[in-house]
């Protein structure tokens, strides 16, 4: 099996979020970056099937220089190389992304071999667009299942186990195929020191596609107001319990 | 009843393809089916509702015509040259921002903003719609359908959630909040952190990358309130934080604060509930 994960670095937002200057991203001075979290469980689901079958695992990212980062992470937790379309920090738009992360899928097959399978995540956390992963399987003519909580190799085809209301939907497709996770698919592990140790001498091939104009074009962000009041406070400690069920009861939940 | 609203915003006749037009459900023929319907009727737009459903087909839609799809849009304007709003990072952002297309296809959030009565009911005209579909638009199709299991309080339908984070400490702690949940015939969940370090099974999380859920009350034990958490229960009527550190993010999004260990409060209100009883 040769397996794909395509993953996107995303700051770490904590407790409030704050804008640029420009406010057109987030401010992320004082911020982490991790993967996206929908995609931390296909970067460890891929790693799963690799090691059970055999072959070979290849992250990819379409981002800043600094997204090696999150490449990195992903080889520690187990995948074998690396895919970097580098840009200079400015959003892409879906169709944009979508479009470069095709030609790079071709261009590594054309080398090295087609994909049995190719992970994204059901959307981003930050831009949330739902839709490089369904747009990458349309251009690349394979089926792909979305927001999958189980995925199952079984010989030439894949089954996907997508939540819905009262249970889950089963579909089953053939190989070459794509699928978008969500959290949940799995536990993912952490990373050891010996992985990440490996993971700073493997290999990221690198290019730098070019941005074609956004078709969803960015204009601005805005912060969603919070009730923002501040809580009324019924007290401190266990002495707080006659209040807090006195607030129940006002409420009508005992 | 959110998309009804904004797709009125166009003025134009309403045209509705059903998302169960292909059974069993095949999201490929639905996207099909839409282009075709969309070309035939020469429509100024798609909308469709920002369900899992509804995003996933119309990004099939917007893959298969070359055009491109703004997911979760909340306003958006007919004659201002392709301006909308839509929610990004769990609702947390909005964002404003330019669609390019000569048809634009568009998601609407549901429970997102106030539906303007429009005539009701509304007058009906079905027409018959036949096309034929290609093979490769049915490869992706339900083959089966798995019940969940039943028992316990659903955390979407539950009307108290008391949910631990990491203030909980370990999958043993977690103890105190399903004896509180279980006297208010509620449901239990958790933050992120918890799911992450295996205590609790995903299917608890609240937030973003887990489940979003509006109860009459939150009561939120040993979580800060990062804006991961907050996007699964901002829509709670009431949120009640039990948090030892009064100057956590949660405190500003609560209604209620309790300021203190959760061991030790949390047993508190069990043991003044059963007294009250």
């Amino acid at each position: 099996m040769k397996v794909l994960v395509c993953v996107k670095r995303v700051p770490f937002t904590g407790g409030k979020m704050v804008l640029a200057p420009d406010a057109m991203s987030l401010e992320t001075k004082h911020l982490g970056f991790t993967i996206s979290p929908h995609e931390e469980c296909g970067v460890e689901e891929t790693v799963r099937i690799v090691e059970a079958q055999g072959g070979e695992s290849v992250v990819l990212t379409l981002g800043p220089p600094e997204a090696v980062e999150q490449l990195r992470d992903a080889m520690a937790l187990g995948i074998d190389r690396a895919i970097h379309l580098q840009t200079d920090g400015q959003e892409w738009d879906p169709q944009g992304t979508a479009a470069a992360i095709v030609e790079a899928i071709q261009a590594d097959e054309a080398a090295s071999g087609p994909f049995d399978l190719i992970f994204f995540g059901n959307e981003s956390a930050d831009s949330g667009g739902f839709q490089v992963g369904l747009r990458v399987a349309y251009a690349l003519g394979r089926p792909c299942v979305t927001g999958l909580k189980k995925v199952t190799v079984e010989g030439s085809q894949v089954r996907c186990e997508q939540e819905v209301e009262g249970g889950r939907d089963v579909y089953v497709v053939p190989l070459p195929a794509v699928v978008t996770v969500k959290e949940g698919l799995n536990l993912p592990r952490y990373p050891s020191v010996p992985g990440r140790l490996r993971a700073a001498r493997k290999p990221i091939t690198t290019t730098t596609p070019k941005r074609p104009a956004s078709r969803l074009e960015l204009m601005r962000l805005m912060v969603m107001e919070g009730k923002g009041k501040g809580a009324e406070v019924l007290g401190t400690g266990p002495s707080a319990a006659p209040a807090v069920v006195e607030m129940l009861r006002k409420a009508g939940l005992l | 009843m959110e998309m009804l609203t904004l797709a009125r915003t166009f003025g134009a006749q309403l045209h509705a393809v059903r998302m169960d037009a292909a059974q069993p459900f095949a999201p490929d023929a639905i996207a099909a089916l839409l282009a075709l319907v969309a070309d035939d009727l020469n429509a100024s737009a798609v909308l469709a509702a920002g369900t899992d459903r509804g995003n996933d087909v119309m990004a099939r839609l917007a893959a298969r015509t070359g055009l491109p799809f703004a997911a979760n849009c909340v306003v958006y304007r007919t004659g201002d040259d392709g301006l909308l709003t839509r929610l990004r990072w769990g609702d947390s952002l909005w964002e404003t921002a330019r669609l390019h297309s000569r048809r634009p296809i568009i998601t609407v959030p549901p429970h997102t903003f106030p539906i303007q009565d429009g005539p009701l009911p509304i007058e009906v005209d079905v027409k018959p719609f036949i096309a034929r579909l290609e093979a490769k638009d049915q490869l992706v199709r339900v083959s089966e359908h798995i019940p969940a299991a039943a028992g316990g309080v659903s955390l979407t339908e539950a009307k108290v959630v008391v949910s631990g984070g990491r203030g909980v400490g370990s999958k043993e702690g977690f103890a105190i909040i399903e004896e509180l949940a279980g006297l208010l015939g509620g449901a239990v969940g958790c933050s992120r952190v918890v799911t992450s370090a295996g205590w609790r099974p995903h299917a608890d999380q609240v937030g973003q990358t887990g489940t979003k859920i509006a109860p009459e009350l939150y009561i939120a034990c040993g979580i800060s309130g990062a804006t991961q958490h907050m996007a699964g229960c901002r829509n709670s009527k009431r949120i009640l934080a039990i948090n030892s550190d009064a100057e956590a993010p949660i405190m500003a999004n609560a209604d209620y604060a309790v300021i203190g260990d959760l061991k030790e409060v949390v047993p508190a209100i069990s043991a003044e509930i059963r007294k009250s009883r």
